[in-house]
């Protein structure tokens, strides 16, 4: 009997705010190291939190594009615990009434959708950061210390827990994929993984097929790509089948994934059991989002990734329209005109993502121009023209003026002197090493540039080969 | 009484009788400058205060306006603020509170920092790290608490006038207990901006002044709305300050269970009572109610509130970005142990243990939970009570000042002192404590209850009572 | 309910307050009678009875994303009992 893994997303997500959730002091990343703090987000004594109105709007609007229903009205409570990087040594988050909650997000696959359920979206603060360092920093020589930033303390997060819905590590990957893609549509976080803007961790556990209810999970941390997330939560489920088909037990963890290694090892932990004594937040009184709130962000949300998956799934194939969404790069492909959607598809999801170019500032028409003359200009002039695709006023027009090499008169020069040049490979070639073609029309090419058109450079070769 | 004039014409400025309204005549009318003015208020500071020991911190500054003691949980730029707390010591702050700003603007300058009981967390002004205020009246007795340190200062005319705090009773009950006048606002009326938190749903800050009008004044300072703090509103209607004495048609009630309560000595009943006559003489209509459940559970339910909410809002001192941090080689959960048990005294250590007992997985409903719900069910009665009367009055504290270690040892019987101030604050009501009165030489204060932003009722009502009562709040020992 | 010193000892450390030992007996007595006194409120039947959050039925308070100037660091550093190199020491935390 197979496995079934049963894998439980939760997800932060960093709002881009001007301002932090609860102060007016910038939220930037990156700055000198307690630069950005005041007597609030340094949790003074006697200091207020003050909600950002921006972050309000924005959790109500990622709410909605999770299909989610927004309350009514929500509470923000207090969480209790200590840490260095927690100042009030609470920090102030949702509890039973979050902004949203019960909502779906649909996730294109290969084989059809699946339907991820969303068990809320709330709103809080983040945390600031810690940095360890060694002995030599530390207070009492020797002793390891750790340095406390608080720029990036009380930041507004979007908290999103998922239903255990997800079943694969893959399936993961592309969850969070549609969900960065969603949220940087909305305009309202960078929802950069590696830049900590887009946080996940993955609750995992496994089942036999058909079982019901769940087993013991265990909780994945620290995964700041989007392929740890796969790998991570593949490594993990693959450790616990093996735990059970050994006759095991997985035992209730906190885990750490190490990419490098592609192993999996328990989060060191001290901390007596978790009781963060909740209570709503006497400082805070209740949000109600005004209707005329609530519709102008239903307005903002546009049509979601998934969606648009699945309608260029039709013209293209499944890959490429998720690769052009997930990319951003959907957009511009739909400005841009042209018979073979296929190719147009695959030039922006290739040689146009390589220029490293902003797909929005492309203008359409021009680069349908290129790519419906892409076989018959200069290889080199596609490419540069490409990377200039984005320049402002560009034009397709100087690119397309660039013609092959393709006329013998030009091409047997080249030829001959390669040719003469390769003794070694022509006489292997004329014994039968016919793969060597290749070598040959590579040099052709590097020869001129890029120039030569490759069906003359062809042709003229096994001509003289052959001789 | 208006300042006398000496021979060589020179005003005589005398602290103790002084009332803020008629040093800000002097200053208005060049009698006095502001210089002059503080001078007077710092000599007195100097002969008294050693015994008093009103101030934690002096600060003397020059200005043109009547100057001001803050309670030392006011958070003032570049002026120590500890909350009696050996955990802030060494804290000079690197901002105003809303309240300390407001005073600045008006041009009020700032004596001092006054005592108080750790974190505002006692009522008696003893729970303070740095030793206990002593009462005006007579040095052997407490001045009550929390506000003890303000009450004091003004009752000695150490200041024309102070702000304190307010939770469960601690600007009326010092104020009833050094016979000068206290107001705690309704909730929500001054900014808690910059107040070292104790208990955030029930945390106000008050005036305590000599007289009624002094207070209104005071509070029309500090009172409306600030961006700073989410649980501030806009006064519905400015404030009035008091004049005459005519209190027809005034409804007064007199809850039983909050005069006849357990514990309320003998003497201050008849002072209350008669104050209580004084009120029907100038036109009021007095009657009987009753607030059974406040009274009865007003006390339990402030004893899990307070300390759940000062549990979580004391978090914040750990030694990580100011205030005390123990010396020690250990890890972060035995550096912060260690701090924690130092820095803070008895009392704030048993509430924020009780507090955190409260919150705690599995007692939260039976504690928290369930006093949250007591609170609705004090509100209800309240606000029952307020559509029949104006106006509810009862003794402020069941008895005067006692002495200085008379309940040290006792928490529970210390709590009692609340008991009569406790119910109202759970409402989020105002009150207004005036002295009505002596008994055995000490004052015995008068406690008003109104309904939400009623403070305009409650200073007419007071200010009549106090030109009715005529009672002199200079000390006799002091005179 | 009587509190234990076990219950006392979790509390303590869930309140990061480190006890001496020979002071958990007294601690657990006076919180043991004050926690009887308050437990008063269960008494009441209040299972229909709406717990009050606040004192005033306020909605929507929040402020514009405009930002405000903050601290220069000296100020922001200025209270601490340990700086180091423009940050905030602490014995090491985690792993």
């Amino acid at each position: 009997m197979s496995w079934e893994p049963v894998i439980g997303l939760e997800i932060h997500v960093q709002l881009k705010t001007r301002t932090k959730m609860f102060c007016r002091c910038e939220n930037v990343w990156g700055e000198e190291p307690n630069t950005r703090t005041c007597p609030i987000c340094l949790a003074h004594p006697g200091t207020l939190p003050v909600p950002n109105r921006t972050a309000i709007e924005w959790a109500v609007k990622l709410g909605l594009a999770l299909g989610c229903q927004i309350a009514a009205r929500s509470l923000f409570h207090r969480k209790n615990y200590f840490y260095p990087d927690l100042p009030k040594g609470y920090q102030i988050s949702q509890y039973d009434v979050p902004v949203a909650s019960r909502g779906r997000f649909v996730v294109p696959g290969p084989d059809g959708d699946r339907e991820i359920g969303i068990v809320r979206a709330h709103l809080e603060e983040d945390a600031a950061k810690t940095v360890h360092v060694g002995g030599a920093a530390g207070r009492i020589h020797g002793a390891e210390a750790s340095l406390v930033d608080f720029n990036r303390g009380g930041t507004p997060l979007v908290e999103i827990v998922a239903e255990p819905d997800v079943r694969s590590g893959e399936e993961a990957r592309r969850f969070l994929q549609l969900l960065r893609q969603t949220v940087v549509e909305l305009g309202i976080s960078d929802a950069e993984m590696e830049k900590g803007s887009l946080r996940c961790d993955a609750n995992v556990s496994v089942r036999r097929a058909g079982e019901e209810g769940y087993r013991t999970k265990t909780e994945l941390k620290n995964m700041n790509s989007f392929k740890f997330v796969a790998d991570g939560i593949t490594a993990e489920v693959e450790r616990q089948i093996g735990i059970y088909e050994a006759g095991g037990e997985v035992v209730q963890q906190t885990l750490h994934f190490d990419p490098q290694k592609g192993t999996i090892a328990p989060l060191r932990s001290k901390e007596e059991a978790h009781d963060y004594r909740y209570f709503p937040e006497p400082d805070l009184v209740a949000i109600e989002p005004p209707e005329e709130l609530v519709e102008r962000a239903r307005a903002e949300v546009g049509e979601l990734p998934g969606t648009r998956i699945r309608r260029l799934e039709a013209e293209v194939d499944f890959d490429l329209a998720y690769g052009l969404v997930t990319s951003g790069r959907d957009g511009l492909y739909a400005r841009v005109p042209g018979e073979d959607r296929r190719a147009v598809a695959n030039v922006l999801m290739n040689q146009l993502a390589a220029t490293g170019v902003d797909p929005a500032a492309v203008a359409g028409d021009e680069l349908g121009k290129l790519i419906d003359a892409r076989e018959t200009i200069p290889r080199q002039a596609f490419l540069d023209a490409l990377a200039a695709s984005a320049d402002d006023g560009f034009s397709a027009e100087r690119y397309l003026a660039e013609t092959t090499v393709s006329d013998a008169s030009e091409l047997d020069p080249v030829i001959d002197g390669i040719l003469a040049a390769n003794p070694g490979q022509v006489e292997a070639y004329r014994g039968g090493k016919e793969g060597l073609l290749g070598f040959f029309v590579g040099q052709v090419m590097k020869e001129t540039q890029g120039k030569a058109d490759p069906r003359a450079v062809n042709e003229r070769l096994r001509e003289k080969l052959s001789a | 009484m208006a300042p006398q004039t000496s021979e060589a014409d020179r005003t005589v400025i005398d602290t103790l009788r002084l009332t803020a309204e008629e040093a800000a005549g002097l200053l208005g009318r060049g009698e006095v400058s502001g210089d002059e003015l503080v001078g007077a208020y710092l000599a007195a500071i100097e002969a008294r205060d050693p015994e008093l020991h009103a101030y934690l911190h002096v600060e003397g500054e020059r200005g043109n306006g009547v100057p001001i003691a803050h309670k030392d949980v006011i958070t003032t730029k570049g002026i120590p603020t500890t909350a009696g707390s050996k955990i802030l010591a060494g804290y000079t702050p690197v901002f105003d509170s809303t309240v300390a700003a407001r005073c600045k603007a008006a041009g009020l300058p700032i004596l001092g920092k006054t005592n108080l009981d750790e974190f505002a967390m006692g009522s008696s002004t003893e729970n303070s790290a740095y030793g206990p205020t002593r009462n005006p009246w007579d040095p052997e007795r407490v001045p009550g608490g929390s506000s003890g340190g303000s009450a004091a200062a003004v009752a000695g005319g150490l200041a024309p006038w102070a702000l304190g705090t307010d939770t469960g009773g601690s600007v009326k009950q010092p104020a009833s207990l050094c016979g000068v006048v206290g107001l705690r606002p309704t909730y929500g009326t001054v900014s808690r901006y910059g107040i070292v938190a104790f208990a955030s749903s029930l945390d106000q800050v008050g005036p305590l002044t000599k007289t009624v009008r002094d207070n209104a004044g005071l509070y029309a300072l500090i009172a409306g709305k600030d961006p700073c703090d989410s649980t501030t509103v806009e006064l519905p209607a400015p404030v009035v300050i008091p004049e005459g004495t005519d209190l027809t048609g005034v409804r007064i009630g007199v809850a039983r269970e909050m005069n006849e309560a357990e514990g309320i000595d003998p003497g201050v009943g008849e002072r209350v009572n008669e104050a209580i006559r004084l009120a029907e003489e100038l036109g009021a209509d007095v009657e009987e109610t009753s607030l059974p459940r406040s009274v009865d559970y007003g006390l339990a339910c402030y004893y899990l509130v307070a300390p759940a909410e000062a549990s979580s809002n004391l978090a914040r001192y750990d030694g990580v970005r100011y205030g005390h941090r123990a010396e020690i080689d250990g890890d972060l959960t035995a550096l912060y142990s260690r701090t924690r048990w130092e820095g803070f005294g008895a009392e704030p250590k048993r509430r924020i243990l009780l507090g955190t007992y409260a919150l705690s997985a599995g007692y939260y409903d039976a504690y928290y939970g369930q006093a949250q719900k007591v609170r609705t069910v004090i509100a209800q009665e309240h606000a029952a009570a307020f559509e029949r009367f104006d106006v509810l009055v009862s003794p402020t504290s069941p008895t005067v000042a006692f002495r200085i270690g008379e309940k040290a040892e006792n928490p529970l019987a210390m709590y009692l002192s609340d008991v009569l101030t406790i119910p109202s604050n759970m409402a989020g009501l105002p009150g207004l404590s005036i002295p009505c009165g002596l008994s055995e030489g000490l004052p015995v204060g008068l406690q008003l209850i109104g309904p939400q932003f009623s403070e305009n009722t409650l200073f007419r009502v007071g200010h009549a009572l106090e030109q009715a009562i005529g009672f002199d709040y200079v000390p006799e020992r002091l005179t | 309910m009587a509190i234990t010193r076990e219950d006392v000892l979790h509390v303590a450390a869930l309140a990061r307050l480190e006890i001496p030992e020979d002071e958990v007996d007294t601690v657990r007595d006076q919180l043991g009678a004050i926690l009887e006194a308050v437990g008063k409120v269960s008494e009441l039947d209040l299972s229909e009875v709406e717990p009050m959050t606040h004192p005033l039925d306020l909605v929507n308070e929040w402020a514009e994303d405009e930002p405000r100037p903050s601290l220069p660091r000296d100020e922001a550093l200025a209270n601490a009992p340990d700086p180091f190199e423009g940050q905030f020491r602490v014995p090491a935390v985690g792993g």
